[in-house]
């Protein structure tokens, strides 16, 4: 532990953020992104920002950094917004900016040169530097003294998500910002990734007294640690009097007491709320009834993403993540696979899903399910595979196939020669019907998972495999989402999903299958839930 | 595939040798190399070579590993060369348009050394260098722009993980019916639409760690540098040992009388 007065706490100022009209508009955009917002933040006020996506909370947290847009771009500002009463880009630096996706926010691939990396560019001198990346890595719990942490030069590509979380937070940390802003810093994190993220900035804020900006819809995970909400709404510019940006602005428990409807209306996941699904059918679900019929089976599975290995001439098959896995998959059944990250749980689905060969072991699927396809799925051509089992990836953009969500949706269809009738259900049941022309890039987070989840359905499978299909999503899509694979379920459809999401879990019923993290090995069965 | 490149465990000699100076060496010999096709001079260096690869922390089995394309590419080029230049000296062997002659065997066999010659070195330079150590080098010690060389440290960050995500993308689209199956045509195209899947992609990454390097402070202006990029005396000796490589080399083929620089025509 570092005397108090060595520490961070006596060098940093926190910052001042003050916005008066301020709005703007990205190149190419017809409208503005973020309007009329007039917002002032004190130095050391920890701020939770909150609103519907579209409400413009990245824009704002982009432009705080100073990296919103470039000189001669078309982009359109109004109004000012300063920190400590300058423009955000000529104090660069004065704050630190954290994002959503792990990987890229880490820089280089040592683990003390990454720390390093914004005190360079700042200028410290080198002696400093090394003291200021001790101290950071110290902070987020990373330091190589420390229970789980590393040598300085430790490869940043074999950290878990909530690590490099905590390493981009450690590289902040070593710029001495007054401000720190974080872009839902947690959303693609497993629930513990996200306890050891918010604590580490919940123990550095403590420390060194920085001012907080952050943008997350889970909001029980940060309203402790913050000392006001503000609610963003979309702007309006129509000529008829435009909306201010700010919607709400007061205490944690005093903005979610008089706004908890809207929020929960606006899909915000607020504190003791689990939003309304639609429940399984009673007649369903106990397991010993006569309509369990088998359709993949699964006997001693090894698996692995890699592939086998060429070295020189021999071929050298993988190691397995997981093995001796056993599973049955059953018809109007859901199996949810859960565990720790890097258990091998989403390797083991795609494995299921035909998309991965097994290392070893077998899969078969049942004659109701392969009708005449052969036992193996991953033998299956493409065709066959998506009118029996249809996968759902984490990462809804590497499935999109066209430029358009209709040519989307009959993409399927089209290919197989039929279905194309259930398009117009799947349009309104999962609320696209107004986007048919949209290009797919374009949508929302919420928007994609839907159009994801609708456009393997449209193929009719009778096996759905899903992959961390909530990560991320509001709470209304949540709901939609959970309710409309249990009206599946009813329906006959299997459903196998790979989730963190206790609640998720506990709507679609069926059995759990626990994997535990692969050293420890031998035979993991699947267990009632 | 990552893991490869990663040279945590490697404490040879060389590893410690700045980067510019291994460049340097190699290039030497390299030069020697490109000037003569000669079976001695090739021949010398690649036994020198060959000695010096304990120091980069090699072994023959973790060459062939890295190495083996290269090899086999060389290997290819010798035996090409022998059938195909012109015949001169005995002939060995004679098929219709391939023939074997003393003078093609020498040609093809110098041919083959030489390449494994020049191309060794690489893989040795690759196998004892950290693309950190070699960026901070080129960018403090050689003087080229920071931002150039740092943000291509950073890209070249993201190109281990262009491979999982193409796996995935892969994956994500026989999902979606597009298969890897059907005629030439369809598999080409297929293959057309995974590789967009994955340029958009990885632009989409590439912005996102854009914006991370700016936000902290990454521009084309002054910054200090946490890891000095330093000379030592062992340099001067990796340059001396490429210098004298090459040297011998040269010298080798000179005093066996096969030196002929390679623009000469054959006589």
């Amino acid at each position: 532990m570092p005397s108090p007065d060595s520490g961070t706490a006596a060098v940093v100022r926190p910052a001042a953020i003050s916005a008066q009209g301020w709005g703007w508009r990205h190149s190419g955009r017809a409208t503005q992104a973020i309007h009329a917002l007039d917002l002032d933040i004190r130095p050391g006020e920890r701020v939770l920002l909150l609103g519907p996506s579209g409400a413009g909370k990245s824009t704002l947290l982009h432009a705080l950094a100073g990296v919103l847009g470039e000189e001669g771009d078309d982009a359109d500002e109004t109004g000012s917004l300063l920190v400590d009463g300058e423009s955000p880009r000529a104090r660069r630096g004065r704050a630190g900016l954290m994002q959503q996706d792990p990987e890229t926010q880490v820089v280089l691939s040592r683990l003390g040169d990454d720390v390093a990396f914004g005190a360079e560019n700042l200028r410290v001198p080198r002696g400093e530097i090394w003291k200021r990346v001790h101290e950071a890595l110290d902070d987020v719990g990373l330091k190589s003294s420390a229970g789980d942490g590393f040598a300085l030069d430790h490869p940043t590509s074999a950290l878990s998500g909530g690590q490099k979380q905590r390493l981009a937070l450690a590289g902040i940390l070593a710029m001495r910002p007054g401000l720190i802003l974080l872009d839902e810093p947690t959303a693609n994190l497993d629930p513990a990734g996200v306890l050891e993220v918010r604590d580490a900035v919940g123990r550095c804020l403590d420390k060194t007294g920085a001012t907080l900006v952050v943008v997350e819809h889970r909001v029980s995970v940060w309203k402790d640690l913050v000392d006001r909400i503000v609610v963003l709404q979309p702007g309006n510019t129509s000529e008829s009097g435009s909306t201010p940006a700010v919607l709400l602005d007061g205490a944690p428990d005093a903005v979610l007491a008089q706004a908890r409807d809207m929020l929960i209306a606006a899909g915000v996941w607020v504190p003791g709320y689990i939003p309304a699904t639609r429940a399984r059918s009673a007649s369903v679900g106990s397991g010993s009834t006569a309509g369990d019929e088998v359709l993949l089976s699964a006997r001693d599975l090894a698996v692995s993403r890699e592939p086998a290995r060429r070295r020189g001439f021999k071929t050298i098959p993988p190691v397995p993540v997981q093995s001796g896995l056993d599973a049955d998959v059953l018809a109007g059944q859901a199996l949810t696979v859960t565990g720790a990250n890097g258990a091998g749980k989403s390797t083991f689905a795609l494995t299921l899903a035909g998309l991965l060969a097994p290392v070893s072991g077998t899969l078969s699927a049942a004659v109701g399910l392969s009708d005449g396809a052969g036992t193996d799925p991953f033998k299956w051509k493409a065709q066959q595979l998506i009118s029996r089992i249809g996968t759902v990836f984490q990462e809804p953009e590497h499935q999109f196939v066209t430029g358009r969500v209709l040519d989307e949706l009959m993409f399927g269809p089209k290919h197989l020669g039929h279905g194309e009738d259930r398009v117009d259900e799947l349009l309104e049941r999962l609320r696209l019907g107004h986007l048919v022309d949209a290009n797919p890039y374009t949508l929302s987070g919420g928007e994609k998972r839907r159009l994801s989840v609708a456009t393997v359905l449209a193929a009719h499978p009778r096996v759905l495999v899903l992959d961390e299909p909530t990560f991320g999503q509001d709470a209304n899509t949540w709901a939609e989402l959970a309710s409309f694979l249990s009206e599946l379920l009813d329906a006959g459809t299997s459903v196998v999903s790979v989730t963190h999401d206790r609640e998720f879990t506990s709507v679609l019923g069926g059995t759990e299958m626990r994997l535990e993290a692969a050293f420890q090995g031998p035979r993991q069965k699947a267990g009632a839930a | 595939m990552r893991q490869e490149l990663n040279l945590r465990g490697n404490n040879a000699l060389l590893t410690r040798a700045n980067p510019l100076a291994k460049f340097v060496a190699v290039f030497l010999v390299t030069l020697v190399l490109a000037l003569s096709i000669d079976l001695v001079s090739a021949s010398t260096a690649l036994l020198g070579e060959l000695a010096l690869f304990p120091l980069a922390g090699l072994t023959l089995r973790l060459l062939w590993q890295r190495g083996w394309p290269l090899i086999i590419a060389a290997a290819f080029g010798g035996w090409s060369t022998a059938i195909l230049s012109a015949n001169s000296g005995r002939v060995f062997l004679d098929v219709g348009i391939w023939s074997i002659s003393e003078g093609s065997l020498t040609l093809g066999l110098g041919f083959m050394l030489r390449g494994l010659a020049i191309a060794l070195p690489a893989v040795l330079l690759m196998s004892c260098t950290d693309p950190t150590d070699l960026a901070d080098a080129l960018a403090q010690k050689a003087k080229l722009p920071h931002r150039f060389v740092l943000g291509t440290l950073a890209a070249l960050r993201l190109v281990g993980l262009v491979a999982e995500e193409w796996q995935t993308i892969g994956m994500a689209r026989r999902a979606r019916g597009v298969g890897s199956h059907g005629s030439p045509v369809q598999r080409f195209k297929a293959m057309l639409g995974q590789s967009f899947g994955l340029l958009v992609q990885a632009i989409r990454r590439a912005s996102r760690l854009a914006v991370t390097m700016e936000a902290r402070g990454f521009s084309g202006g002054q910054r200090t540098w946490a890891r000095e990029s330093t000379y030592s005396r062992l340099d001067a000796w990796v340059l001396v040992g490429g210098a004298v490589l090459a040297g011998a080399a040269m010298l080798a083929a000179q005093w066996a009388g096969t030196w002929h620089f390679v623009w000469l025509k054959q006589g």
